[in-house]
């Protein structure tokens, strides 16, 4: 089932509690594409049916007491589409965790690239290849959770190049996809092909996790890259009162 | 018999009456053609000159994508000496769609990575019509680390219609090998051109692309998706190709107005299949240029520049 950035950030951060991010705003429409409906036409119906700006989210805030960034890429705005915005706000995330010094855990969730930014679309592959580089030489765990569908120039940047590979149940996770595969290869696909637990069995993920069982997950393994003391489960004994 | 584009059909024509005439003479010595013939010849050349004054971006494509059009071997052919080619990705195979290996540009030594198409029905399967698969960006990524451990400039020649969509590809994971491939690109620390010769098929090209300098042949093209493929997405009708081939900006020209390629090299009128020779040479003095830019800088600015030049793209766009 979808889940929208905005509520992945209400049940991942304690409390709820998180605040945005901005993204440095691209040039709108900077081919001037043309097809049977202008861009500038899709992006406002997308932000009319959404109410977000763009394809992906940023936050900063705590999961279980440890300080996160994370980035969530929203498949209901145009399939989550990777164009300049999108690769500006990988950019920005990458240097906030690295301002902060905290690690990065990003949702991918997208069709691939942008058609209607064209090779600007594409050039966003190296882009964000250098933000995830940043966050290497910070020596910053960099996360990734592959939701349903992660695909084409997304998988093939930023989502192969995480320190951990998580993958939710289901997920289809490839580069290119089934029906593509099919028109070429002209024999069917064999069942569960490219979807998340057929990559787990081909090596290409860490682990298949259930959404109820993430955020834990999450806070212990970045725990154990950043080096601290083990996640304190449950509640915290309420502060001392003074006297 | 020469292969002609769809577009080139009155040049074919004409072609073929000037062929027919010399054809009848050599039958004939009677036959006095040569001046008639010569008459045809001057026409097709006008045909010629005119059919590629204004080219649409979907002919670009179809130029880009000539069978006869000089392909990666040719090139390597021509431009080096010594080579040496390297093979396998010391993990599952070698991908004949990618050829890499040592060689000397002019004295210099040079590592060497590019696709190749393949030039007759056998070797364009044995090529899988320039697609690699995750080995080929595999056999790349080792040959840019060889490069980068004995600091030789690495120049890749990229000809791809993208990366090769099957079942072996995906399960051996086509999507990480070339995100790899991208970042070894961004990692190492010597000079990295890359010159898009004929088509630069999305993700496929990207991965040899990441360059300090990418130069882009006059009728080449450099596309996130086919025109065919983005027609049947966005139009719903692959029959719309010149309409996607012209939305998405794909041409040398508009990828040199991005700042995306830094340099057009020209090609012989008729396109780089018309006179190969000459589209070689113009590519080696393309290199030799971009070589010697880069000639004098240290690893950590090569690895700086060529980063900042990718997070900079965008921040200007084209006018329709």
């Amino acid at each position: 089932m979808p889940i929208s950035p905005r509520d992945r950030f209400a049940n991942l951060f304690d409390g709820g509690i998180f605040v945005e991010i901005d993204v440095p705003k691209p040039i709108i429409d900077p081919l001037q594409f043309k097809d049977q409906k202008k861009y500038p036409e899709r992006m406002k119906s997308a932000q009319k049916t959404t109410g977000e700006a763009e394809a992906m989210l940023l936050a900063e805030g705590e999961m279980g007491r440890t300080p996160v960034v994370i980035a969530a890429q929203d498949f209901s705005f145009m399939g989550g589409s990777m164009g300049m915005y999108v690769g500006n706000a990988i950019i920005r995330a990458a240097e906030r965790a690295v301002e902060l010094k905290r690690p990065l855990i990003l949702f991918s969730a997208a069709g691939g690239a942008r058609m209607q930014e064209g090779i600007l679309s594409l050039m966003q592959m190296p882009r964000t290849t250098v933000a995830i580089q940043m966050l290497k030489e910070a020596k910053l765990p960099y996360v990734v959770v592959l939701t349903h569908p992660t695909t084409g120039g997304v998988t093939a940047s930023y989502a192969m190049l995480g320190d951990i590979h998580i993958a939710e149940p289901n997920a289809l996770i490839c580069f290119a996809g089934p029906r593509v595969i099919e028109q070429t290869i002209r024999e069917k696909l064999p069942e569960g092909f490219q979807r998340a637990e057929y990559l787990l069995d081909h090596g290409m993920l860490d682990r298949v996790t259930s959404r109820l069982e993430m955020r834990d997950e999450l806070i212990t393994i970045i725990r154990i890259l950043s080096n601290s003391s083990p996640q304190i489960k449950g509640d915290l004994p309420s502060p001392k009162q003074e006297t | 018999m020469a292969h002609y584009l769809d577009f080139e059909k009155p040049l074919a024509e004409i072609e073929g009456k000037a062929e027919e005439l010399r054809a009848m003479a050599r039958q004939n010595e009677e036959m006095d053609v040569e001046k008639e013939a010569e008459n045809l010849d001057l026409k097709a050349q006008e045909i010629l000159v005119d059919l590629y004054k204004n080219l649409t971006p979907w002919r670009k494509c179809q130029i880009a994508r000539h069978p006869e059009r000089p392909h990666c071997k040719d090139y390597i052919k021509a431009l080096f000496s010594e080579f040496v080619p390297l093979a396998g990705d010391r993990n599952f195979a070698d991908d004949q769609a990618v050829i890499g290996g040592l060689a000397r540009f002019g004295d210099k030594p040079v590592v060497v990575i590019g696709h190749e198409k393949g030039s007759d029905t056998k070797s364009r399967i044995e090529r899988n019509f320039g697609m690699a698969r995750p080995e080929g960006y595999r056999k790349a990524i080792r040959l840019m680390d060889l490069a980068d451990k004995f600091g030789l400039p690495v120049i890749t020649l990229v000809d791809t219609p993208g990366a090769y969509p099957g079942k072996g590809a995906e399960e051996r994971g086509q999507s990480e090998a070339i995100a790899r491939s991208t970042e070894k690109c961004l990692q190492i620390g010597v000079p990295l051109i890359s010159v898009i010769i004929g088509e630069g098929g999305s993700g496929g090209a990207v991965a040899f692309a990441t360059a300090n300098k990418v130069a882009m042949l006059e009728h080449s093209v450099y596309s996130v998706i086919s025109p065919e493929g983005c027609a049947s997405i966005l139009w719903k009708d692959a029959e719309k190709m010149r309409e996607a081939a012209e939305a998405l900006r794909l041409t040398a020209d508009d990828l040199y107005s991005l700042g995306i390629s830094d340099q057009i090299i020209s090609e012989p009128v008729g396109g780089a299949h018309r006179d190969p020779e000459q589209a070689i040479d113009a590519v080696k003095s393309a290199i030799a240029s971009m070589l010697s830019s880069l000639k004098s800088k240290k690893p950590k600015d090569l690895i700086s520049e060529r980063r900042k030049k990718f997070l900079k793209l965008g921040e200007k766009g084209l006018a329709a």
